[in-house]
């Protein structure tokens, strides 16, 4: 397992593409949270049409919420592209014969690709922490506001949560390569759902049909948004909504990622490797 | 001691489709075993199925003892099947440093099996910059990693030039004289004359003949160019027996050893018969298998 989680890790780190993921999603998290607001914020100061959530918003008392707030959308699919990737690759280059063919069995294989994916994430979500730390740091001193930080239990919590999220979209991203056998379908389905399904059942089924508003309590997208609502993630960031309380978010989050990974060990296992 | 390869009515169907038909297969350790057959035949899903990257629909597979899925089925087995496959991001070495990880061998390793290909000097390159020659090579030196006991190479020289086949023939040659078992399918029908022991021939998914080249190859007869030639059929029919003499292509056809055609000679020459040419008639390989296969030239795989 040690030798597996050492061989895919070295595959991750070394691939360009998933670091450009990272950068991706840290490119969206500094323009969203922190750039344009603050922009908008500039913007009012000046006369300019302002930005409703305003200066408080962009401080370093509010890291967490803002560190989270794109995990159910946006860099939630981020961390799915990367789950993608490290799977999907394989079938893609015909490196999945090249691999078993070593002598590791397909569980031990796929168990260290889910401990590398979930290292990638820890990374990733901890990155958007280190960025929003120094970007509502800059934001505090130019001006010349209070560096109040979170407290440590806070941080962690919100690292925890937002791993969480980002290794359950990950598994899905796996999961999805594991059933469609490569990288372009599992990435484009994976969007789709990610960027447009839950963004329409979200805004105009739920408000019309009273099932699928019951339906959004048991998604994993929703689910996500109430949990880095809980945590203090702006209301108006897409996917961030508190449906439920961050209890039953937080397991319902946990179901969807070792689903997704049983799922995913059940269709690898079974299946021939062609 | 547990046999290298022993399958038993190995069978895997999709759907209605009987991909491989009970095929029964033994390789003895250290010979180096030909399996032919044409495209289709069945053959890349017979090794895929002893390494266990395809499940049989019935039969059994046992690799150096071991059924596949059972601990340590591949600790001792190197494999290449169908072409290579690597992380186009990697150089060749880091492709084989994550390998060498799953087959928790050592680094040392690594630099052993690419000097063994000779690509040492390009192993900091990018995989996705190598050559289809090397990039075969590297596939060999994965197969290589665990100092394997057995290996089974599907294609091996597919993609290198007739330098880089030599050698690889000159290398599987080596595996097998250091007692390494080598099950070799291969579409070039004179490689596998050259270096292996035994051969299967595999057509529609059946095993239609196993046994070693030299008995494929069948009886071997002498030709012989004479003149005048009915007289020289005369003699020849009159020592040997008239249903081990033929006339082909207007030469003499005889069933009989090489080693007796100085005495047919003889015989010759003293009934005045004027002798151009004898030489041993024999049946390659390649005409073997298209008679067993039914197959016409050019469609072997």
């Amino acid at each position: 397992m040690s030798g597996s989680t050492a061989a895919e890790l070295i595959k991750m780190i070394r691939r360009p593409a998933n670091w450009a993921m990272v950068g991706v999603a840290l490119m969206l998290a500094m323009t969203f949270t922190y750039l344009a607001p603050y922009a908008g914020v500039a913007g009012a100061e000046s006369g300019m049409p302002g930005n409703d959530r305003g200066l408080a918003a962009l401080l370093p008392d509010q890291l967490v919420g803002n560190s989270v707030a794109g995990l159910p959308v946006f860099v939630g699919g981020i961390a799915l592209v990367i789950g993608v990737l490290a799977v999907g690759g394989e079938y893609g280059w015909g490196t999945w014969k090249t691999l078993l063919t070593q002598g590791p069995s397909r569980l031990t294989v796929y168990a260290g690709k889910l401990a590398a994916i979930a290292v990638a994430c820890l990374v990733l979500v901890a990155s958007l922490f280190a960025t929003g730390a120094v970007a509502s740091a800059i934001i505090a001193s130019v001006e010349d506001q209070a560096l109040n930080w979170p407290s440590l239990g806070d941080l962690a919590l919100g690292l925890g949560a937002g791993w969480l999220i980002a290794v359950m979209w990950a598994a899905l991203g796996a999961l999805l390569a594991i059933a469609m056998r490569g990288v372009a379908l599992p990435l484009g389905l994976g969007m789709v759902w990610m960027l447009v399904v839950q963004n329409l059942l979200a805004s105009i089924a739920a408000p019309l049909i009273d099932w699928v508003g019951e339906l959004q309590k048991g998604l994993p997208g929703p689910n996500a948004g109430s949990l880095v609502s809980s945590l203090g993630a702006p209301g108006g960031t897409p996917g961030v909504s508190e449906l439920v309380g961050s209890g039953q978010a937080t397991l319902v989050v946990a179901g969807y990622l070792v689903a997704f990974v049983a799922v995913g060990a059940l269709i690898l296992r079974r299946r021939d490797v062609v | 001691m547990s046999l290298p390869v022993e399958t038993d009515r190995l069978t895997k169907r999709y759907g209605e489709l009987v991909a491989v038909d009970e095929v029964t297969l033994t390789v003895r350790p250290g010979e180096i075993y030909g399996f032919l057959g044409p495209n289709g035949a069945g053959k890349t899903t017979t090794l895929r199925m002893l390494l266990g990257l395809v499940r049989a629909s019935s039969g059994s597979v046992r690799l150096l003892g071991s059924a596949p899925g059972s601990p340590g089925h591949l600790e001792r087995v190197g494999a290449l099947i169908e072409g290579p496959g690597f992380w186009p991001y990697l150089s060749g070495r880091d492709n084989l440093k994550v390998l060498a990880r799953y087959a928790k061998v050592g680094a040392s390793d690594v630099d052993r099996v690419l000097d063994l290909v000779d690509l040492t000097d390009r192993a900091g390159d990018r995989y996705r910059t190598y050559s289809l020659g090397m990039k075969q090579r590297l596939g060999v030196a994965a197969a290589l990693l665990k100092d394997p006991r057995l290996l089974i190479l599907d294609e091996p020289t597919n993609g290198l030039d007739p330098a880089g086949m030599a050698d690889m023939r000159a290398l599987i040659r080596k595996l097998g004289a250091d007692g390494c078992t080598v099950l070799l399918s291969s579409h070039l029908l004179s490689e596998v004359q050259q270096i292996c022991d035994r051969v299967a021939v595999i057509a529609k998914g059946r095993i239609v003949a196993e046994s070693t080249v030299a008995e494929l190859r069948g009886d071997v007869r002498v030709k012989v160019v004479a003149d005048p030639l009915p007289l020289a059929a005369e003699t020849a029919r009159a020592l040997l027996g008239a249903d081990k003499v033929a006339v082909e292509d207007g030469a003499l056809a005889l069933d009989l050893e090489p080693a007796h055609a100085g005495r047919v000679n003889r015989e010759l020459v003293t009934a005045g018969v004027n002798v151009t040419e004898i030489r041993p008639l024999e049946r390659d390989l390649e005409q073997v298998f298209f008679e067993l296969t039914g197959q016409g030239e050019g469609n072997v795989g």
